[in-house]
């Protein structure tokens, strides 16, 4: 009975666990993924990076970077072939063109219509405000009264 | 009254803008690849294995590159409207079976019709990359010179057929 016990023990160290594999080979060609990834759109879940998604598509982008990467292109060569297939939507910084200047400008634009809006309704409100002159008689009524306010306990 | 006229004014604007917003699909992008040479390909065939298809052996007519799964459902909806396409005759589909399973894409076939002249496999989706494809069922049209012409994403309408594909493709077949 006792071997049965001791098989039982021993049985678990058959057991093995694996480390996580790494995604490549080589971290600094992972490290360089990782860094192309989160500038690039995953174009099924549009509002996530490449390196975010997991959807069908965006992995099978992640392994043609991975092989580009691997072939030694440069960064702007991986960009390129990206760009020239799905348009510059795949770029999450969209480059200064013709038809993105609105995109680029545009908050800008638009805050300095609300900056010149915010002097213009300033300075009209400004002109509103003017001193009034007390007459004399307002003006000793006033000290009255102040005078008044200050004897009270 | 000049008071509201300005609030009022920007709030027009502003529905407006967000009327236009909201009949744009955000999944519609613009292709680069139109008016481009259409990538070329060569990959195993659906029905015969043994046999290799080519974008080469396309070059000189007009053509329809479909590309389509089992597992998609806007290829569901847009198939009886390809085979209403394939048997008026106007114009050969090629389909392209995007990241299927080859049992599953042609058991797909046999059920719904075929309306290809010949499938190619991309199991490995390679090719859709090359074609900048991101979600099927797209479409192009491929002219008698292996240019993108057109492009076609999300499933394709009897009425996208007759006011776009096939003016386009009569047009091209003339030239």
């Amino acid at each position: 009975m006792r071997w049965l016990w001791v098989l039982m023990l021993l049985l678990p160290s058959l057991a093995t666990a694996y480390e996580a594999q790494p995604l490549a080979a080589n971290p600094q060609a992972e490290a360089r993924l990782k860094a192309l990834a989160v500038e690039l759109r995953c174009l099924v879940c549009q509002n996530q990076t490449l390196a975010d998604s997991n959807a069908p598509l965006a992995e099978d982008l992640r392994r043609e970077v991975r092989e580009m990467i691997a072939k030694d292109m440069t960064d702007k060569e991986i960009i390129d072939f990206l760009v020239s297939r799905y348009g510059d939507f795949v770029l999450y910084r969209p480059p200064w063109k013709l038809t993105t200047t609105l995109l680029w400008v545009g908050p800008f634009l638009l805050l300095g219509v609300g900056a010149t809006g915010l002097v213009f309704a300033l300075r009209r409100r400004q002109k509103k405000v003017t001193d009034v002159i007390l007459s004399e008689a307002e003006h000793s009524r006033v000290m009255k009264l102040l005078s008044e306010r200050a004897n009270r306990p | 009254m000049n008071r509201f006229l300005i609030p009022f004014g920007l709030f027009v604007v502003v529905v407006g803008f967000l009327a236009v917003g909201l009949t744009l699909n955000p999944r519609e992008l613009p292709s680069p690849l139109v008016g481009k040479a259409a990538p070329e390909f060569s990959l195993p065939q659906l029905h015969d294995q043994g046999k290799t298809i080519s974008s080469n052996d396309l070059k000189g007519k007009v053509w329809l590159l479909n590309f389509w799964a089992s597992w998609c459902g806007g290829c569901k909806d847009e198939h009886p409207v390809l085979i209403h396409l394939a048997q008026s005759g106007v114009v050969p589909i090629y389909g392209m079976d995007y990241k299927d399973q080859r049992n599953e894409a042609l058991a797909w076939l046999k059920e719904w019709g075929n309306p290809y002249s010949v499938v190619a496999v991309d199991e490995p989706g390679r090719v859709g990359i090359n074609y900048g494809v991101y979600g099927v069922p797209e479409t192009y049209v491929i002219d008698k010179a292996g240019v993108i012409r057109y492009k076609q994403i999300g499933p394709l309408r009897e009425d996208i057929l007759e006011k776009k594909i096939l003016p386009l493709v009569r047009e091209l077949q003339n030239q």
